[in-house]
């Protein structure tokens, strides 16, 4: 019943561990898989190790948080070793990050054998100068950077967009004509701040850190809906998830599943499966059958 | 709560010439053994482990070791400096049993101190090994002989109580006294060798593990451990011997700031 397939991955639920939470090593990547997770996508990874921002790179806001991690990652080369050791249960998809299309092209090459598709982060709201939403908000850029990486693999690309532009359905028809396989809607919110007040101080070392969390749906599902009527390929929903009727929401808006993180810190791994149960028990009292005949219905 | 509560040090208590305990008022309400707190500086912020509890004197304390610039910037401030401090954080260690045996080595004693208080306050016995490499370094002896437990330092040379290793020490008193629980905490090397004298003695026992940590709220997945993906941040930092078992990194390697792997 709430099977779906995307990017011709068949998943068993429509909920996927988003990227950035967990999810950079083959250990908490397998722990999601048995937690009941559709789908896992891994932490982004670049081609070289990097340390990310110093502490603090978190902080709480009012209906989430806000964090600047700054894409720590051990590179390409130590994570194709991660990927290798996956169980392989359930399908999974590699985020990666880069600041030229060859870049990009170049860790998807080397990836690709590993994983079952790709998740271009395009819009990291906390990266490095040229990298992240510095793509995102540039739809030449985006376009130009997915037609290279299609080149380059075989497996389905999936393009994560910022919202932090004018217009959202702008940079999603860039990245359909650059020939994306589906869309990652909404990476964190901002950048925001906060400032420690016997201090003056602002809390975060970065200064500014994306933000993610309950708050941020409402913007998410407006993203969603907004691109569902602009373009043909099908949208991972992504932003402010708690529970099944958040899910439900995402997916009467246009997503086709919906990517999970920020809740992780207040229910742990175990919200996967209470979201699941929580949208089967939905299904059957509305009489849906299928997620599929689901997807966009806030649109008839 | 995920904020820096930003308080002034009330006390500095100079421990040995390279550990100082920091004493700050806190309302103490769900704090435990074994649990932590991020400390900020305002340049940097790391995982401490609590080392006081005083819930009648509204006190905390952080004992830290001098080990790297953050620790040596924490060791410049003065009594009424301000720190930034977000949590208490992880899973503390659980009191059990009537008659304990407590191994700190080094600054490890950090969160082994209050447990000790813990314990004897609720009438267990309690046997502690306080290790370090030399007699100036054994940390709270005086303060855990005066909360009742029965003290015994160990020191790798020799110059002061036991000499040698703390893990020789616990293997010897394994072989004489039956005890219900072993409480330990220090280097990942010393706690693999306790690990497996509590398998070989069939003995419940607790590990308060270190990794890498950046967010502290089981998100950023910066402290996973292999196999099994637990999160010392959140499942940890303290671990059962039985848990112990699934975690395959365990006394052979940790990961840095990048994730990249580093051996023991």
């Amino acid at each position: 019943m709430l099977e779906v397939e995307i990017c011709q991955m068949k998943m068993k639920n429509p909920t996927l561990l988003a990227a950035g939470v967990l999810g950079s090593t083959a250990s908490s990547l397998n722990w999601a898989a048995r937690s009941g997770v559709g789908a896992v996508v891994t932490k982004s990874f670049g081609l070289e190790p990097n340390k990310g921002y110093p502490n603090p790179t978190i902080a709480a806001v009012e209906g989430g948080i806000i964090n600047a991690i700054g894409l720590s990652n051990p590179g390409v080369e130590i994570f194709r070793d991660e990927l290798y050791h996956l169980d392989g249960t359930v399908p999974t998809i590699a985020s990666i990050y880069g600041s030229t299309p060859e870049e990009f092209s170049e860790i998807a090459s080397r990836i690709e054998r590993f994983a079952d598709a790709l998740e271009l982060n395009v819009s990291c709201p906390h990266a490095m100068e040229g990298y992240g939403a510095f793509i995102g908000q540039n739809p030449d850029l985006t376009m130009e950077i997915v037609k290279t990486v299609k080149k380059a693999v075989k497996i389905p690309v999936i393009v994560k967009l910022t919202p932090n532009v004018t217009d959202i359905t702008e940079i999603a028809r860039s990245a359909e004509q650059g020939g994306c396989d589906a869309l990652t809607l909404i990476n964190s919110l901002g950048p925001g701040m906060r400032i420690e007040l016997e201090t003056a101080k602002p809390v975060l070392s970065n200064l500014y850190g994306g933000m993610s969390g309950p708050a941020i749906k409402p913007v998410a599902l407006r993203c969603v809906f907004q691109v569902f009527k602009e373009v043909k390929v099908p949208i991972m929903g992504v932003g402010g998830i708690t529970n099944y009727a958040d899910a439900v929401e995402f997916i009467y808006a246009g997503a086709k599943c919906v990517q999970i993180g920020t809740v992780v810190m207040y229910r742990g791994l175990e919200v996967f499966r209470e979201i699941c149960i929580g949208i089967e028990r939905f299904m059957k009292e509305k009489g849906h059958a299928s997620v599929e005949e689901m997807v966009g219905l806030a649109h008839e | 709560m995920h904020f820096p509560n930003v308080v002034k040090i009330k006390r500095i208590i100079e421990e040995t010439p390279t550990v100082k305990t920091f004493i700050f008022p806190w309302k103490i309400k769900e704090e435990i053994p074994g649990q932590f707190i991020m400390l900020w500086n305002f340049q940097d912020e790391k995982p401490m482990s609590i080392s006081v509890l005083d819930p009648v004197n509204d006190e905390m304390g952080l004992s830290i070791k001098r080990v790297g610039p953050f620790t040596n910037a924490v060791h410049r401030l003065k009594e009424g400096d301000q720190l930034g401090l977000r949590g208490p954080y992880g899973r503390g260690f659980q009191i059990s049993g009537s008659k304990i045996l407590a191994v700190g080595g080094g600054v490890g004693m950090a969160p082994i101190a209050p447990l000790v208080e813990e314990a004897i306050r609720r009438g267990l016995e309690v046997d502690l090994i306080t290790a370090a490499a030399t007699r100036d370094e054994i940390l709270f002896q005086d303060r855990l002989e005066t909360s009742g437990a029965n003290v015994l330092p160990t020191t790798d040379d020799g110059s002061h109580g036991f000499c040698g290793f703390a893990t020789e020490l616990a293997e010897e008193l394994l072989s004489k006294a039956v005890y219900d629980m072993m409480v330990c905490c220090g280097p990942e090397i010393m706690m693999k060798k306790l690990f497996d004298l509590s398998e070989r003695f069939q003995l419940p026992a607790q590990f308060s593990l270190e990794r890498w940590m950046k967010c502290a709220l089981g998100l950023c997945g910066q402290c996973c451990m292999d196999d099994v993906g637990w999160r010392v941040c959140v499942e940890g930092p303290v671990f059962c011997g039985h848990e112990l078992r699934l975690i395959s990194e365990f006394g052979l390697y940790h990961r840095d700031a990048a994730g990249t792997k580093h051996h023991f």
